[in-house]
């Protein structure tokens, strides 16, 4: 048997066969998961209890490791790049970004301002849709549950206008490297512009619905406390570390694909509990609404696609026509293209933190090393921190505000 | 920059990685950690170049907050029985960054309070991101399936 395995029988017997002394608080462990509803996915926490109070927490998590890194080794690049959906299945489209960012730093290309802008656009209706499931899932886990429903109504329109312009409600991959993967449809701005004027108004719906209810208050604040030094420490980002007051953020302080150009704040607060992240959450989702806003009112014109025939494939008219677009079309669907020898970081910041990929090629056809520092990893790190010496009922309220997805945390 | 740990600098990329000594790395990160502002360690993780040696390359990702800049540090760590200290002392965002290269890679990392698998089962075989290591894995079905 493997040494650790035996390590971790002998310790649970240990724990079993600890005699009882009276004087001493009587400590329970009880299991949390993999199946808790409340763990949104399979994550498992070991909690060992005196009383309702949590004296220490062990995550345990890869039950949903898939070997996304392993994968991806054995694609060529643009194959790799629909794996990258599913590490984040709440934020696909950041990471189709992050990953396409990376191959193009190392490719040297450069991608057209229009391409950037829809980019732009289309991470931000991810955010809005991620934060959107978060509301109403965390809400409902609290157990306030009409939340839920509208959060899901106003998601359904962003899940409705991602499929209008890929043809996929979640798995889009529809940045592509080199660019965006298609056309927008005719009458994008229309749907778009409907949607995101009306939901300003939504948002103060929820702030209202959660605001006015006293058990929201006592359930949120001043729950779920950790420092601002131990999540440095620990490698927290996100709107975690936002709500403790620290403006940490990519977008702003590393700005990628023309986020500079962009008129916007980073929402911060100083709480640093439940409430606070909740209410950063919010102002988030206000202030991606005027980048949507900004994006359609001042979208450039011009190619969606870098000129960079090796690696965009061609147009689909021109390869019927011309011998050279057949030719490419052929040899990158083949054979794939070459990205020249080097390792980046490149990292930019998803609904969830800082999500940065580390690719190093070695200049064949396939990734030699993928690397994926997704933020629900690292954030999820601080769990056992957080929990320590609060209430049982508490715990449910601090996972959540976490907002962690579990596919991003175990890959 | 200079550190008598650190070996080379490569700035490529509009990057910088800085190849260091893994027998002096603690005391590195120490210094960058310290002096050098970096206060967050962003990731960890390693990369096998199989068959050459030195096999491995432990990377670590380093993020100053304050310089609003980021470094890479390298260590070259040989393949046979793979080992490097833990910086865990220094960050204790290591902890599981650390577990994980171990798990997957099968790297140990001397004085880390808990180096046991993370991902994958206790009980597994193998590291799955070497390179020796088959991508569909080592049994393509069980026996008593």
């Amino acid at each position: 048997m493997n040494k650790s395995l035996e390590d971790n029988y002998a310790t649970i017997q240990a724990l079993q066969e600890q005699p009882a002394n009276p004087a001493a608080p009587r400590r329970m462990t009880l299991n949390m998961g993999p199946q808790h509803p409340s763990t949104h996915g399979v994550l498992r926490i070991v909690l060992e209890l005196e009383g309702e109070t949590i004296r220490s927490a062990a995550p345990d998590i890869g039950f949903l490791h898939t070997g996304i890194e392993k994968q991806c080794e054995a694609l060529t690049w643009a194959k790799a790049l629909t794996l990258t959906d599913r590490v984040d299945y709440l934020a696909n489209l950041s990471n189709n970004l992050v990953y396409c960012l990376t191959v193009e730093k190392l490719l040297q290309i450069e991608i057209p301002e229009r391409a950037q802008w829809l980019r732009v656009m289309m991470t931000e209706f991810t955010r809005l849709n991620s934060h959107l499931v978060w509301l109403g899932t965390h809400a409902l886990d609290i157990g306030a549950m009409s939340i839920f429903f509208y959060c899901f109504r106003e998601r359904e329109e962003i899940l409705r206008i991602l499929e209008m312009f890929s043809g996929q409600r979640m798995m889009t991959s529809y940045i592509r490297i080199g660019g965006l993967a298609l056309e927008p449809p005719r009458g994008w701005e229309k749907a778009v512009g409907k949607f995101i004027r009306g939901f300003p108004s939504k948002v103060d719906e929820y702030e209202n619905l959660l605001d006015s209810n006293p058990i929201w208050g006592i359930r949120t604040k001043g729950v779920g406390f950790i420092s601002l030094e131990d999540m440095l420490d620990l490698g927290v980002t996100g709107p975690m570390i936002r709500g403790a007051g620290l403006a940490l953020d990519c977008r702003k302080t590393a700005p990628y694909s023309s986020y500079g150009k962009f008129n916007f704040n980073v929402a911060t607060q100083t709480g640093n509990d439940v409430y606070s992240r909740y209410r950063v959450r919010l102002q988030e989702m206000r202030e991606s609404a005027k980048i949507i806003t900004q994006a359609l009112e001042g979208m450039p014109t011009g190619p969606l696609q870098a000129d960079a025939p090796h690696v965009v494939l061609p147009d689909r008219e021109k390869m019927k026509t011309q011998m050279e677009a057949l030719i490419y079309h052929f040899k990158i669907v083949t054979e794939g293209f070459r990205v020249p020898a080097g390792e980046v970081y490149q990292c930019i910041e998803s609904p969830r933190g800082e999500i940065g990929y580390y690719i190093v090629s070695d200049g064949t056809a396939k990734p030699y090393r993928v690397y994926m520092r997704t933020p629900s990893f690292a954030n999820l790190m601080a769990l056992p921190v957080m929990l320590k010496d609060t209430l049982i009922a508490d715990s449910i309220a601090s996972l959540g505000s976490m907002d962690f997805v579990l596919g991003d945390t175990d890959r | 920059m200079s550190h008598p740990a650190i070996l080379e600098t490569i700035e490529a990329f509009g990057e910088t990685t800085h190849i260091a000594d893994p027998a002096k790395i603690v005391e590195l990160c120490r210094y960058f950690k310290d002096d050098e502002k970096y206060i967050r360690l962003s990731g960890l993780t390693a990369v096998d170049w199989h068959p050459s040696e030195p096999r491995f390359e432990v990377v670590y990702l380093l993020h100053s907050i304050e310089r609003n800049q980021r470094v890479r540090i390298k260590c070259k760590v040989h393949g046979a029985n793979p080992e490097i200290d833990s910086v865990y002392s220094v960050w204790r965002a290591a902890d599981w960054h650390e577990r994980e290269v171990f798990d997957l890679f099968g790297i140990t990392f001397r004085n880390h309070p808990n180096m046991v698998r993370i991902l994958m089962p206790l009980d597994w075989d193998g590291h799955p991101l070497r390179k020796d290591y088959p991508v569909h894995g080592y049994k393509y079905s069980y026996p008593n399936e």
